[in-house]
């Protein structure tokens, strides 16, 4: 029986890593994209995590810090995107492109 | 002194009438405009009576009195430089000025006016515009009496111009016949002429004194009266007041509008075209005889012009079928008498004459319409004759007023008239002695054409049809009355000014000109050298009267008689024709005084532009045309071209503008930077993933780059 290791733990850690970004960098819609951020954010924990197991605690707090930070950025990410709809009325992330002014 | 210091309501009491009658006329009934307009002049005649007596107990030279400043502030404001090089405030006050020629011009003006007003009642019942004419009639007597009173230029002016108007107004009267209307335009344009000299003269006066003011230039002109003898600055003013003159009162060349003048009623032709009005020229030159005094040139083309005009008018008189016409032409004539007067300096004489005039030519013309009232509107003496049976106090009226006129000893006429033909015999010891021949033919015509006139008109054989002859009837009391009255004046008023070599036969012992002393104030000359050099006859110089001065006096009384022998002879018996002695004897002369020496047709040729010659039109419709080419083509041409031309500038600015300075200079720069940024732009597409995607190909590059190496 493969012993798990920390390797692992990173390797899966990179993998969700690399699907969140690529879910973030294709997909259009806003939704998505923040589920996909919070895959991203899920994914460093991870590496957070398996990395505590061999230089102490430190990395768990950090993984509780992000988790909480994480679920704030939702919360104030869905209250722009609401606002977001209200005056567009789309969530499309390519109509989004006032930022170049 | 009350009415003498309230004398300024003697205009206005015509005044109140006449805007009654304009704004109420319509809804009144005759007799209130009877009581009203009648009224209204007969009480400024009683009241200008009281005045005149007033001031002739009063012991003054004249009254004068200034209510307000009309025009001018007295600021300061209104600095004009005169021509001996002072400066003077332009002020025109309103103001009455009542001396002895006032006296005389106001009287005379008042009593004949409220006559005709009587007369008119009668005249006038029977025909539409009672109101209004008795309106006009009425605004005419203001604008006269504001004309005498005035006590400076422009004032005298406002009435001058005020008395053109209500003769516009009432030539025009019949407004539905088309020569009544002509005729008015025709007087009114031929006085504004007048009208543009009186406001040159009197302009040229105050550029001269300083002031308008009678009472001022008077006596500035008599203290300078040496500095100014004979400079052309006074010639220049009394000849433009001249021109005034001219067409106010009907002189060669601008009387031509007198004999239409005729086309209004005939009260209207008695009290303004023979007795009052038109006697407004006279009295200027009277009232600025301290002007024309210093102006020898201007005194001989006075004497000249009235000379002319006297034996002019009185030849195409003789020849006049129109009763009304002679009696115009007769007007013209003696108003040339009058200016001759003031010409050779005999100021009074002039004065004396048209006082005279006024009674026996509005005697005549009042006559001349109660004849045109019996023969139901005929106005034509070949249609004429016999009637002296069947209206005989016209009839009795009217001989008074010839006799008067052609200077039957005893009337007002002869000695009036005598008076000017003895100044100008001797006035200038002789120096306008040829003139005198011409006066004394004028009288000669004067006789012969009044006794035409009564010869066809109350003698011989009756000229019309049956009806005409079986309707003649004599005028209504409101007419006969006041031709009474003026027939008695016709032959009274002559006393008030006998000359002393005459007073022996009519009973005055030891007494001088009354009416010569009692005008002396106004026509004084201030300094011996002025007396010396003017033209003015030298004061007392006829005291007992010279032999010529009889030989001259049965010279005209015989040239008197003849004109009622030959008159006599040629018309007393015509009974069925009537044959012209002159058409007999030299029918082209005969024709050319019928027609008026053709000065009408001149006139249409030379001056109104209904002629023209090789597609150029004469006269001032011509010169008006000609003006408006060179306006429209040459100064109107100038500024258009201006304008092309800077339109073309601004043309030339805004292409500059646009192309080089916004071009080339602002968005020229701004193009080249728009597309230098074209690449930095296409990175900032405002995609947030494009950023996000961008931002991990830089982590990756990166990553890249450190684990590579």
């Amino acid at each position: 029986m493969l012993d798990i290791g920390t390797l692992h733990y990173v390797l899966v850690s990179a993998a969700l890593f690399l699907i969140g970004m690529l879910g973030v960098v294709i997909r259009r819609n806003v939704v998505i994209i923040f589920m996909s951020i919070e895959l991203m954010l899920s994914a460093v924990n991870l590496n957070l995590l398996a990395f505590s197991r061999l230089y102490g605690l430190h990395g768990q707090v950090f993984a509780l810090f992000i988790a909480a930070d994480a679920a704030a950025e939702a919360a104030v990410g869905l209250g722009i995107l609401i606002a977001f709809f209200r005056n567009r009325t789309t969530v499309n992330m390519d109509e989004v492109d006032l930022l170049k002014w | 002194m009350f009415f003498l210091e309230n004398i300024w309501i003697v205009p206005l009491m015509p005044a109140l009438g006449a805007a009654i009658m304009l704004i109420f006329g319509r809804r009144l009934p005759k007799s209130a405009v009877n009581l009203c307009c009648v009224g209204s002049v007969a009480l400024s005649f009683v009241w200008s009576a009281l005045a005149v007596w007033q001031f002739t107990h009063s012991g003054k030279p004249m009254y004068e009195h200034e209510f307000f400043t009309w025009l001018g502030s007295g600021g300061g404001k209104m600095l004009y430089t005169l021509y001996g090089g002072g400066t003077a405030e332009f002020v025109v006050k309103v103001g009455v000025l009542l001396d002895p020629l006032s006296c005389v011009w106001l009287l005379f003006v008042t009593g004949v006016g409220a006559l005709i007003h009587i007369y008119s009642t009668g005249y006038m019942a029977h025909e539409g515009g009672y109101y209004r004419f008795f309106g006009y009639l009425n605004l005419f007597m203001f604008s006269m009496l504001t004309l005498i009173l005035a006590s400076n230029y422009l004032m005298m002016f406002v009435g001058w111009e005020g008395v053109g108007l209500c003769s516009y107004l009432l030539i025009g009267f019949y407004f539905h016949k088309h020569s009544a209307s002509t005729a008015a335009n025709k007087a009114f344009i031929t006085n504004r002429i007048g009208d543009a000299g009186v406001i040159l003269g009197s302009l040229t006066i105050f550029w001269l004194f300083g002031t308008f003011d009678f009472v001022k230039v008077t006596e500035m002109a008599r203290a300078q009266s040496a500095e100014l003898m004979g400079t052309r600055i006074v010639m220049l003013a009394t000849l433009a007041l001249f021109v005034g003159a001219c067409g106010k009162s009907a002189q060669l060349p601008l009387y031509v509008w007198l004999p239409d003048a005729m086309e209004g009623p005939t009260p209207v032709s008695a009290l303004i075209h023979a007795a009052t009005m038109v006697t407004a020229g006279v009295y200027m030159v009277a009232r600025s005889n301290a002007l024309f005094v210093l102006a020898p040139e201007t005194m001989k083309v006075v004497a000249v012009i009235g000379a002319l005009t006297a034996i002019f008018a009185a030849s195409i008189g003789l020849v006049q079928n129109d009763i009304k016409r002679v009696l115009a032409y007769s007007t013209i004539s003696q108003l040339g008498y009058m200016f001759l007067a003031l010409g050779v300096g005999a100021f009074t004489a002039g004065v004396f004459h048209v006082f005279t005039h006024a009674f026996f030519k509005a005697l005549l013309f009042l006559g001349s319409g109660s004849v045109i009232h019996a023969m139901g509107g005929q106005q034509d003496m070949r249609f004429m004759g016999n009637l002296r049976k069947k209206i005989p106090t016209t009839y009795m009226t009217m001989l008074i007023g010839t006799l008067a006129i052609a200077g039957i000893p005893g009337l007002a006429g002869f000695f009036s008239k005598d008076e000017i033909l003895w100044q100008t015999w001797s006035a200038q010891s002789g120096a306008f002695r040829w003139l005198w021949y011409v006066a004394f033919a004028t009288a000669l015509m004067t006789s012969f054409y009044m006794f035409r006139l009564i010869f066809l008109t109350f003698f011989g054989g009756a000229r019309m049809s049956h009806e005409v002859e079986h309707h003649v009837h004599e005028s209504p009391r409101s007419m006969t009355v006041p031709l009474i009255v003026l027939a008695c004046c016709s032959i009274f008023a002559g006393y008030l000014g006998v000359s002393p070599s005459l007073a022996r036969f009519v009973g005055l012992h030891g007494e001088t000109n009354r009416f010569e002393h009692f005008l002396a104030p106004v026509f004084e000359n201030g300094t011996e050298s002025a007396t010396a050099e003017s033209a003015a006859p030298a004061e007392g110089k006829n005291e007992q009267g010279s032999p010529s001065e009889y030989i001259l006096m049965v010279l005209s009384i015989a040239a008197a008689g003849a004109g009622w022998w030959s008159a006599r002879r040629a018309y007393a018996g015509c009974t069925d024709g009537v044959r012209e002695p002159i058409n007999v004897a030299a029918p082209p002369v005969y024709r050319t005084l019928l027609n008026k020496y053709y000065v009408d047709e001149f006139y249409d040729k030379a001056f109104t532009g209904r002629s023209e010659v090789g597609g150029v039109r004469l006269g001032a419709i011509g010169a008006g045309e000609a003006l408006w080419k060179v306006d429209s083509g040459l100064i109107d041409g100038g500024v258009n071209d201006v304008g092309w031309l800077t339109r073309a500038l601004g043309n030339l600015s805004s292409w500059w503008d646009k192309w080089i300075v916004d071009g080339v200079c602002v968005n020229g720069p701004a193009f080249v930077i728009h597309m230098l940024s074209y690449p930095a732009r296409l990175v900032e597409a405002g995609l947030l993933q494009w950023y996000a995607l961008v931002m991990v190909f830089g982590v990756a590059g990166l990553l890249w780059y450190y684990v590579a190496r």
